[in-house]
């Protein structure tokens, strides 16, 4: 594995995306078909079934070592990375020369053994390695392979080395593939290419409008302008569901989520429309929780999303529909590079033919002008529509984030002050810093908790609520220290719903850091009565979509 | 031992009751005794300070000619009301020292900031026995654990060659007191000139007027040609990094030299392109040498990861306590001199070690 070794410690040692790039097409043009199969495989989120729990790992970890385990404990979270912990700790003995795809079965054939020959195996493999060989084991047994490169760059690095362009490559990448069932070759060069009909295609996925503030908050209609002449553009709402891919293809069906999860079996009254589309359909849409010809809130959609098996209750309580907004794949032609005008105009037959109460057409707004846009929107805060979408009606259907032709533009978030209560060691590049936090709002004198939030402050700002954690801790409970009730930071959050599982009664979506309220005390902080209040005021001002 | 202990931990810092005397004072005090001069070790406003000769030299010129200090050559011994105190190598810096205590038979040993590697610029660490021993835990986990210094350099020094292949200057941010020196001694200098900042230049000069040999280096003045920085290895601290001070050294790449770099999360928030992993404290191993070769009974663990360095010493035999102080540890946040500010770490620069 050393070649693999001397690739992540190159894409480790830079910042920079173009050195990135340059060591990838290196490696690419270098290493063994197998290996680099791997390499695309672990670099796109594929990564063998993990053969261990995290506890044999802590376990094994703290024996190997020979330091008491509340000391590997403490250890890993000042690390924040497990795998990282291990490498730091073990010690080389014998070495073990393996490839990176010999390391991986060696991962794998754990799966069956009793568990005492595991712990012998992955003791073995701890104490023949080192460095970055160590790590990248570590990180195959742990799963979660992210080492600062987007598929992205990894992408733009296969893409030099071997020639065939980004767009391409990003599609035969995705899908339901596996290094076991094929080969560099096949996958990357696109040697039978037609025969996996679950292949879904990349996600076109849409830039956020901005106000001088660089976020949606504090944008207007002047934000619009540049984008021209409003003839040329459709709008419609941006649903909150799950952004998903239905595929109709050699007489069976696929959902994808946009994280590239097959999730078909979650979702079995999709199955209907299998017989209810045209064999040869690939649509682009949202899964929602849909009940009496309207949507039901996020809330209720998440209580599906977690599920391997979906019981009878559920499906009865929470059903879903798609919502479909694009049309990719026609009588099995990629039709991305028509002109949205023209795949509305086929999309909307193929939805009308279905007649199916399973399958529905995001509708498009009506406008004449900009201002009718931003009245849409201020007009667009329910339960389940979380702003607007505006595509340009000549627009292609893109790979990935593209600026120009595709924009969001959400509604104004919702947001509170709070009082810092609680923090936690972040993890990646925020670790042994105190960066996860936990606030309370006020109730019968008490702050009681309401949300969780880890990002929106400053690099600066981070350092110094750091600080701030570890010069008034109060009391630590293992990992996490509770402090003095001092800071005030605003808190943003997308929709509020009611909740059984937080001890405040209610849960608020998306909860960030708006900013650090220095000029207030934490005696000004809001109330969760306050909060209750807003949850009321949002929930009862659901509008027509 | 008495009913009070030989040294405590008082507001202004380590003191010893018996000779009217602290150790590396945070506030200013009648006497102190200075294990080197650091700047969360070595403050201005004490009456009379007691230093190695090197300390002494570098407290001068960092904190100014007004200061009273008079000095005790390593080993040499000075009483105090019938306390006696002798300073012994920490290996730490130029000059740094660990101060031994002992007053009717019981000695303790504040080992100031110490390590084991040999740097090239600072006498050796030198184990002195005794009943209680108060030690700094900067790297107190068993995470950190050094290479050994020659591989850290082969990898200076191969990061440097590559970027002066390339034309690209080559920045490291090290320390200017103490880590600037070991970088400049360690690597291969036949690879292009050494240019250093204003604050290295004023560190060295002082070093070789104390007698310290040190490679041919330049000062980066206004008048520092282009040319110069293709392929020369810059040494600056850390708060200069990235400043418009670096404009002409363009186009450079920058790398850091801590035993904080031993972490990729450091090192992925330090917006460097490279952590070097070279630290001028001891690493866990060389802690619990330091320990166990004292032959202390007690333990006193200060600044760093104190709680679980002692917690894990009272698991294995020893009467180990943490005291906190005002020097750079975790809370190195509060006091010391401002260099934090500008330091991506976050951590007072004399702690980025």
């Amino acid at each position: 594995m050393n070649r693999e070794a001397q690739l992540f410690d190159a894409l480790d040692a830079t910042t920079a995306t173009n050195a990135k790039v340059d060591a990838l097409v290196a490696y690419f043009r270098e290493a063994a078909d197998a290996d680099k199969l791997w390499v695309i495989a672990l670099l796109s989120g594929r990564r063998p079934k993990r053969p261990v729990t995290s506890t044999q790992l802590r376990q094994w970890a703290a024996e190997v070592s020979g330091i008491p385990d509340w000391l590997f404990e403490a250890s890993y979270h000042v690390v924040g990375d497990f795998a990282e912990t291990v490498t730091h700790i073990a010690k080389l003995e014998q070495r073990m020369e393996r490839s990176l795809a010999e390391w991986v079965r060696y991962v794998e054939d754990l799966k069956d053994l009793p568990e005492v020959e595991k712990a012998a195996r992955v003791k073995a493999a701890w104490a023949g390695l080192e460095g970055m060989e160590l790590f990248v084991f570590n990180k195959i047994i742990t799963g979660g392979f992210r080492i600062g490169v987007s598929q992205k760059v990894m992408v733009k690095g296969l893409s030099k080395a071997t020639g065939v362009d980004e767009d391409t490559l990003a599609h035969r990448l995705m899908g339901d593939w596996s290094p076991h069932h094929t080969t560099f070759h096949d996958l990357v060069l696109g040697a039978n290419e037609g025969d996996d009909h679950s292949r879904p295609y990349p996600f076109y996925l849409a830039y956020g409008i901005e106000g001088p503030e660089g976020t949606a908050a504090g944008a207007g209609v002047q934000d619009l302008l540049p984008l021209g002449d409003p003839r040329e553009w459709q709008a419609e709402h941006k649903w909150d569901g799950i952004r998903g891919q239905l595929i109709v293809r050699g007489g069976q069906h696929y959902v994808w989520s946009r994280g590239e999860e097959l999730v078909t079996d979650k979702y079995p009254e999709l199955e209907a429309l299998r017989k209810a589309l045209p064999d040869g359909t690939v649509l682009d849409g949202e899964l929602l929780a849909w009940k009496d010809g309207a949507p039901l809130p996020f809330a209720e959609l998440q209580k599906r999303i977690g599920r391997k098996s979906v019981g009878r209750k559920l499906l009865a309580d929470v059903p879903v529909v798609f919502m479909a907004y694009d049309l990719m794949e026609h009588a099995g032609v990629d039709i991305r590079h028509r002109p949205l005008t023209e795949r509305r105009e086929l999309l909307e037959r193929i939805v009308a033919d279905a007649q199916h109460p399973m399958l529905t057409l995001s509708p498009t707004l009506s406008f004449t002008t900009w201002e009718d846009i931003v009245a849409h929107r201020e007009h667009a805060r329910t339960a389940s529509i979380e702003g607007l979408m505006l595509k340009r009606l000549s627009s292609t259907y893109e790979v990935g984030r593209r600026r120009g032709d595709w924009w969001k533009w959400k509604v104004d978030p919702l947001s509170i002050d709070a009082v810092l209560t609680f923090s936690m060691q972040g993890h990646g590049r925020r670790a042994d810093l105190y960066t996860d936090h936990t606030f309370g709002l006020w109730h019968e004198g008490q702050l009681v908790t309401f949300a969780k939030a880890y990002s929106g402050l400053t690099d600066a700002e981070m350092l110094e609520v750091d600080a701030f954690v570890k010069k008034n801790t109060l009391e630590r409970f293992g990992p996490v220290r509770q402090v003095k009730a001092e800071l005030v930071f605003e808190i943003a959050f997308e929709g509020i719903s009611p909740s059984t599982r937080h001890k405040s009664g209610v849960a608020v979506r998306f909860p960030r850091i708006a900013r650090w309220r220095k000029d207030k005390k934490p005696q000004d902080a809001d109330t969760l009565e306050s909060l209750k209040r807003l949850a009321g005021a949002t929930l009862s001002s659901t509008t027509e979509p | 031992m008495g009913s009070t202990p030989l040294l405590s931990f008082s507001a202004s810092g380590i003191r010893c009751d018996q000779a009217d005397v602290y150790i590396d004072p945070w506030r200013p005090v009648d006497r102190a005794i200075i294990t080197h001069a650091h700047s969360d070790h070595a403050r201005r406003g004490s009456r009379h300070y007691l230093a190695s000769p090197t300390t002494k030299a570098l407290m001068h010129a960092r904190l100014g000619d007004d200061l009273r200090i008079d000095t005790l050559q390593a080993g040499q011994t000075g009483t105090i009301n019938g306390v006696k105190f002798s300073l012994h190598p920490a290996g730490h810096i130029p000059g740094s020292m660990q101060v031994r205590v002992e007053y009717k038979g019981e000695v303790w040993v504040v080992t100031g900031d110490h390590k084991r590697h040999a740097d090239g610029i600072s006498d050796a660490f030198e184990p002195v026995s005794c009943h209680t021993l108060i030690t700094e835990c900067t790297f107190g986990l068993p995470i950190y654990r050094w290479k050994a210094p020659a591989d850290v350099f082969a990898e200076i020094d191969a990061w440097w060659r590559g970027n002066a292949a390339n034309g690209v200057c080559s920045v490291i941010s090290a320390y200017s007191l103490g880590k600037a020196q070991r970088v400049m001694t360690g690597v291969d200098r036949s690879i292009g000139p050494i240019l250093v900042h204003g604050a290295v230049a004023k560190m060295n000069t002082v070093l070789m007027d104390c007698g310290l040999e040190l490679p041919p280096w330049e000062h980066i003045t206004k008048d520092t040609p282009k040319e110069r920085f293709r392929n020369a290895l810059v040494i600056t601290p850390g708060p200069a990094l990235d400043t418009p001070w670096m404009n002409r050294m363009k186009p450079y790449r920058s790398a850091m030299a801590s035993g904080w770099m031993q972490l990729r999360g450091w090192r992925r928030r330090s917006n460097i392109d490279r952590g070097f992993v070279l630290s001028d404290h001891a690493d866990w191993d060389a802690l619990l040498l330091a320990v166990k070769e004292s032959g202390a009974e007690r333990v006193i663990a200060t600044h760093g990861y104190t709680d679980l360095f002692s917690q894990y010493l009272r698991s294995v035999g020893y009467d180990a306590t943490a005291e906190s102080t005002e020097f750079a540890g975790e809370a190195g946040a509060d006091g010391t001199e401002g260099t934090r500010s500008v330091d991506p770490s976050g951590r007072p620069e004399t702690d980025a070690s």
